[in-house]
């Protein structure tokens, strides 16, 4: 009895070395049944929507406007992690810039912020979230390559422009990368930053250790606690954390730019009018912006005599509202539960912002000669 | 009955291989839907990232697969070592709390039920940031006789790497274990044949020592170099380095696993019959010969199969390292899953991973397993 389970559990092995080994054939039979479990454990989605689940091609058929009508919330992949760009305040709401376009998106489906649900991903579980379509909408710092836009999902429109920086402490004395040969880095994995990290230092002959670790707030722990010299990200994200530290003035951030990381929200593909509504939704913000539409103003403005201005709030005339199956009036609706593009950014990061300041820079409107460009609402 | 038997037998097969079916079917229309590539090619890719530690030379022009294999050897590294240390220590934990010292006792029993009621990720995130973190700084390392230097960093120690003759030199020192070994078994074959004194252990062991020694002068030049620990401007180069990561881990897991170990092994020598004991007291043994000729082979049999899968169980739960950013095969995969973009088959190798070492591992102890069970008489 014994030799045959043991036969039986060796010629399952051999299957699943076989099959494994052979590329294009989908894997072995008892493996394949526990992919899908994991899959759903990490990328820590409670709920299941019945129609991801049980008939896949039906529910891409579905729209996915339909599906988030259905159930009643926008599914947004956020994070609790990173100050400014998605955390949680005294009493536990998740806030931020990030956080606030999933609001945005719910408020113009809904007309109610608070139909987001926020799920938090580390930087690794973002990627099969989306793929999967286990969330909505992608809302988390996340770099837009090409690669990227390829395999997981679609970016929409870029939400921030950065740079990868490097965070040395002050005595260091480091001011190049030349500086760090020989350091230790601390890095998430499972980033664009990880990748550029190995990059700068090959191709410049430098020595590195990378110390890697998936939960960033652990990376930045270690660094902290001198595990690292260095500690390498996206600059808003080095300030960001900076501004967190016990002692933020011991740490500097070196004035280089490692790459350029067009942080952009991303959404599934396969459905083009959910594409086109997050999209939308996004350009309302910086429109806004750019005609002076604030969350103060907005009722008023809505017997502005600009014309874009009464398009844009659904007065007059239509900038395909209808056609993206959004209300007439969404733009109003988001505009008084987030703000404009400049009022997002300046509550977390604005000169009084709530969790640290960073000059807007490159993320200045283009009419002020910044990069925050959208097309025109018509 | 055979009959009946036999009609079980072929409507659980064909129930249990339609659900399998089922489950490929769902997975890979789930996956075209989602235009989930099941493929294979990625694996040759250039990774990309670095890996903060590895047994074998990587770097990330080295490929995906390269760097799955790296991680591989990672958890094996930590695995093995786990294993026998956890064993180590779960055996002096439980003869201490069998011990009739009352204090000896009691610290074994505190450790223990302490021990195993802490969550192994909790355990981790202790030994990780609040030991090996708390450690002085590089810059002002802890100097130890060695010279061995302990940081947050690690710990660093002067060690020998081989050089050029290394392989020759390795030649002569494994036929000098072998040689060790054969003589060994023939002279104690002869003296338990004759009675007569022929020191298998002392000449055994003068092989093992002169074999090697002879082998460093005649392969010319000295087949290892020292090299000791140099601190440069931020880290130490030279001599061997042991992270903090695999340290943690290794701790966290030889801590925890040696805990329930102790409990196996405490289990084992409790079910040996007191007969049995007395039996052998009464032979005129000493306490030390009983425990390791008498007790200790009895209580083996109890003790092997639910020892195998403590063992198990480590190897698995080293999988825990990726909360302090060890690199072993899953943390590996979680990177390449999301550099590469390819959830399902990364999934799959790591699980034939983790199946291939637990049927390993399974396959090795059952053979002990059964040399055991024969001593039955």
């Amino acid at each position: 009895m014994k030799r045959r389970m043991l036969i039986a559990l060796s010629a399952l092995m051999v299957l699943a070395m076989l099959v494994t080994s052979c590329a294009q054939v989908p894997a072995a039979a008892p493996a394949q049944q526990e992919v899908v479990e994991v899959m759903v454990e990490v990328t820590r989605i409670v709920e299941v929507p019945a129609e991801g689940g049980e008939a896949p091609p039906a529910a891409v058929a579905q729209k996915m406007l339909n599906i988030v009508q259905d159930r009643g919330k926008l599914v947004c992949g956020g994070r609790t992690d990173l100050v400014g760009f998605g955390y949680l305040d005294s009493e536990g709401n998740n806030i931020g810039f990030d956080t606030d376009l999933c609001r945005a998106v719910a408020t113009a489906i809904f007309g109610d912020p608070t139909a987001a649900e926020i799920v938090p991903l580390t930087a690794a579980e973002r990627g099969p979230a989306l793929q999967t379509g286990e969330i909505d909408l992608l809302s988390r710092n996340v770099t837009w390559t090409s690669s990227r836009d390829a395999q997981w999902g679609n970016f929409t429109t870029v939400m921030f422009y950065d740079g990868q920086g490097m965070m040395v402490r002050g005595d260091s004395g480091a001011t190049t990368l030349e500086d760090l040969d020989g350091a230790t880095v601390c890095v998430t994995t499972g980033t664009t930053t990880e990748k550029n990290l190995a990059d700068a230092f090959r191709e410049r002959g430098l020595e590195f250790t990378a110390v890697t670790f998936e939960d960033t707030s652990a990376v930045y722990g270690a660094y902290e606690d001198g595990r690292c010299d260095a500690a390498t990200s996206d600059k808003s994200q080095l300030a960001a954390v900076r501004s967190g530290f016990a002692n933020p003035d011991d740490h500097m951030i070196m004035d280089i730019t490692m790459s350029k990381e067009p942080l952009t929200p991303a959404v599934p593909t396969g459905d083009s009018q959910w594409f086109d509504i997050v999209k939308s939704v996004m350009w309302v913000l910086i429109n806004a912006e750019e005609l002076g539409v604030t969350s103060a103003n907005v009722d008023e403005m809505m017997n502005s005599e600009n014309i874009p201005v009464r398009r844009m709030l659904g007065v007059e005339g239509s900038f395909g509202q209808e056609d993206l199956g959004l209300s007439t009036d969404f733009a109003v609706n988001v505009i008084k539960a987030v703000g404009n593009y400049g009022e997002i950014y300046d509550r977390y990061m604005g000169p009084d912002g709530a969790a640290f300041t960073l000059p807007r820079g490159q993320n200045e409107l283009w009419s002020k000669g910044g990069l925050i460009y959208a097309p025109p609402l018509r | 009955m055979e009959v009946l038997q036999w009609i079980a037998q072929i409507v659980s097969a064909i129930v249990v291989i339609g659900f399998l079916i089922f489950f490929i079917r769902n997975v890979i229309d789930a996956a075209d839907a989602r235009g989930l590539d099941l493929g294979f090619g990625w694996m040759d890719e250039a990774s990309g990232f670095p890996l903060s530690e590895s047994v074998i030379d990587y770097d990330p022009s080295k490929s995906f697969g390269y760097a799955l294999w790296v991680g591989f050897l990672n958890t094996l590294k930590v695995s093995l070592v786990g294993i026998v240390l956890a064993t180590v220590v779960g055996l002096i934990a439980a003869l201490s709390r069998l011990s009739s010292n009352w204090l000896v006792s009691k610290i074994a029993t505190v450790y223990i039920d302490t021990i195993r009621n802490i969550p192994l990720l909790v355990q981790l995130f202790i030994w990780y940031f609040a030991v090996f973190q708390a450690f002085p700084s590089v810059q002002d390392a802890l100097r130890l006789p060695g010279p061995l230097f302990l940081s947050q960093r690690g710990m660093y120690m002067t060690w020998v790497k081989p050089t050029a003759s290394f392989v020759t030199w390795a030649l002569i020192f494994v036929a000098g274990v072998i040689l060790s070994i054969i003589v060994y078994r023939v002279l104690l074959h002869y003296q338990l044949r004759t009675g007569r004194s022929t020191y298998p252990f002392v000449i055994g062991t003068l092989i093992f020592v002169v074999f090697p020694l002879v082998g460093w002068f005649l392969v010319g030049s000295p087949p290892l170099q020292g090299t000791v620990p140099e601190l440069g401007k931020f880290n130490f180069s030279g001599g061997l380095r042991l992270t903090p990561e695999f340290a943690a881990l290794l701790v966290g897991l030889v801590i925890y696993t040696g805990a329930f170990i102790a409990e196996v092994i405490r289990a084992g020598i409790l079910a040996v019959e007191k007969g049995q004991v007395e039996a052998a007291r009464s032979l005129g043994l000493s306490q030390s010969q009983v425990l390791r000729l008498v007790i200790m082979p009895l209580a083996m049999r109890v003790i092997i199969p639910p020892l195998i899968s403590q063992y198990l169980n480590l190897t698995k739960n080293s999988s825990l390292a990726i909360v302090i950013g060890y690199a072993d095969v899953f943390f590996v995969g979680r990177t390449i899953i999301n550099q590469a973009g390819r959830a399902v088959p990364v999934f799959l190798l790591i699980m034939a991973c983790y199946l291939g070492l637990s049927l390993i591992t399974s396959f090795i102890m059952n053979i002990y397993n059964r040399r055991v069970q024969l001593v039955e008489r």
